[in-house]
């Protein structure tokens, strides 16, 4: 655990510094290609520099809060959600943190949960509203002790960070892209087509090829570390539970779930428990671009822990009603009650896009809930998926 | 000249190793004694709840007063059995564990109880403090295990000879706990 602690410190920094290079490459590229010559390349990247290390700091001390509001979760205490808060500080107490986690609700009924902050001092759980309706206390518990992993591995801060500079790199990419296209092949390339074409031309290549590279190789890396963590945070989790059934009951119930969570995206889909982002077809094997090990083969590792058959996931006292908070809320589950005078929320269904073509319109989702602040991260060019 | 210095080049070196050895030690036993704290905290919370449940059900179970009263009387030994050493004070624990079992499975059959919001409120209480106690024990052992591990093994057992330290005891789980729950298989 330790070890693990020490590789999540490094891989923090490494990732940092990995963004803040390749953005000063990338501010080059696009400078001596847009701008010209060597000056307008090293003003770029001086520029871009200096914006990349501004929002790795911002990412550090912030990013948890951008995740949370990105994903439209708020804040309960004790007394809105009482088995949700137990729970997170038996577990709490469990993994042997230093303080209760700061727990918010996310009014949506995919049943997904996660974890963010950038140590256990400062971190934050976020389970949805349909989460807590679909299961009992041992599947809840679970759900936060496979959170509470992640917060104790430091797991946390490299996640978030790689959610909001990602999503920055996402951005930078993004926004050169659609500017040449529309500006910079038409007038400039023109004017300067007399003495210095030639190497603004080979400029404007690799500035492309730099502008398509760099999201992809940083999605790259956020779908490489994603996976093994999960795995990790699961046996941990069990370790703090002691019960492997609880965790595995409750992938089952996620992996029965056919919704999406509608405020997850991209950048954020890696720090939940399972992905949020449903495809049309469940998937066997991992694939390159999944940002989470095979659901199935989760739970297959859980019930060897419990030594049991599959049929353990069904058996036993099953509730077919929610958490006691689900009930003592007034919340129905699962259509999100409108009445329940949550700010911000409820009313999102309606403007939702059908979530067919999920690439597209999960990139999308934040950018259209009524209050949530404008998400630092854009949809990625269709061209990365 | 040369020998001097890397003399105590050596010196500082072997210090400082002995001082973060230890420094460690000192840590992780600050931790054992923290984590039994804590199971003392679960344990006085557990205490204050229960008189609110007993007044929010007593009007309710006129037949069963004395459930009631088993159940206080074991919270008053628990209380006292504090004073007493942890193995008489995990054994009046125990009992008083047995007590509420026995008085949830009583308002089981009151549906009234039952579906009484502040029975409820404080069941789930009761739930949470109990599974915090248990998972606070859980964390002592594990406290308990890597400070032993810390005082027996080489080069550290030589700082802790040094210093006596001394190794600390499992909190172990008093019988009528390791009776497995009996599951109900369908």
């Amino acid at each position: 655990m330790y070890e693990q602690i020490r590789r999540n410190r490094r891989a923090s920094w490494l990732l940092m510094g990995m963004v803040v290079a390749l953005l000063a490459a990338l501010g080059y590229a696009i400078g001596a290609a847009w701008i010209g010559g060597t000056s307008g390349g090293l003003g770029l990247l001086g520029v871009f520099g200096i914006v990349a290390i501004a929002w790795s700091l911002i990412g550090y001390y912030t990013g948890d809060r951008l995740v949370l509001a990105v994903s439209g979760a708020r804040q309960v205490t004790h007394d809105d959600a009482p088995q949700l808060y137990n729970v997170v500080e038996e577990m709490t107490i469990a993994a042997g943190l230093p303080q209760v986690p700061a727990v918010y609700i996310i009014e949506d009924p995919a049943p997904n949960a996660f974890a963010t902050g950038r140590d256990p001092k400062h971190a934050s759980v976020a389970v949805t509203s349909g989460l807590l309706g679909m299961m009992d206390r041992e599947e809840l518990q679970g759900v936060v002790a496979h959170e509470l992993s992640h917060v104790r591995n430091y797991d946390i801060r490299f996640a978030t960070l790689v959610g909001i500079l990602v999503g920055m790199i996402a951005l930078v990419a993004d926004f050169f892209l659609r500017f040449s296209f529309f500006s910079g092949m038409g007038g400039r390339g023109r004017r300067d087509s007399g003495s210095g074409g030639d190497a603004n031309a080979i400029f404007m290549v690799v500035a492309i090829a730099l502008a398509i590279l760099a999201p992809l190789a940083a999605y790259a890396v956020q779908f490489a570390i994603s996976r093994k963590r999960e795995y990790l945070a699961d046996a941990t989790g069990v370790q703090l539970t002691r019960n492997p059934l609880g965790l595995a009951r409750a992938l089952n119930v996620i992996a029965s779930d056919p919704d999406s969570l509608r405020t997850a995206n991209r950048a954020t889909a890696h720090l939940y428990i399972a992905n949020p982002l449903r495809g049309k077809k469940a998937k066997e094997t991992a694939g390159l671009f999944d940002t989470h090990p095979p659901i199935q083969e989760r739970i297959a590792i859980l019930l060897a822990m419990a030594h049991a058959g599959p049929e353990a996931l069904t058996a036993g006292p099953r509730p077919a009603d929610a958490t006691a908070d689900a009930q003592q809320a007034g919340r129905a589950v699962p259509p999100p009650a409108a009445s329940s005078g949550l700010p911000g929320l409820p009313g999102l269904p309606p403007i939702l896009p059908p979530l067919g073509g999920m690439q597209a319109a999960s990139g999308e989702a934040p950018a259209q809930a009524p209050k949530a602040p404008a998400p630092p991260v854009p949809p990625a060019p269709p061209s990365a998926g | 000249m040369i020998a001097i210095i890397v003399i105590i080049v050596v010196l500082v070196v072997l210090a400082a190793v002995f001082a973060g050895m230890y420094n460690s030690l000192i840590g992780r036993r600050n931790q054992v004694d923290n984590a039994w704290s804590q199971i003392d905290v679960q344990l006085k919370r557990r205490h204050d709840l229960i008189p609110n449940l007993v007044e929010a059900v007593k009007d309710y179970m006129s037949y069963e007063q004395e459930t009631i009263t088993k159940v206080t009387e074991a919270r008053a030994a628990a209380i006292n059995a504090g004073q007493q050493g942890p193995q008489a004070q995990a054994e009046a624990e125990n009992a008083l564990t047995g007590t509420l079992k026995s008085l949830f499975a009583v308002v089981e059959s009151y549906p009234d109880l039952k579906a009484n919001q502040n029975v409820m409120s404080l069941q789930e209480e009761l739930t949470a403090t109990e599974n915090k106690i248990s998972f606070a024990r859980q964390f002592y052992n594990d406290t308990v295990l890597t400070y032993n591990n810390k005082l027996q093994m080489f080069p550290s057992n030589l700082i802790a000879g040094m210093f006596n330290f001394t190794a600390r005891q499992y909190f172990v789980a008093p019988e009528a706990d390791k009776e497995v729950p009996k599951v109900d298989l369908r």
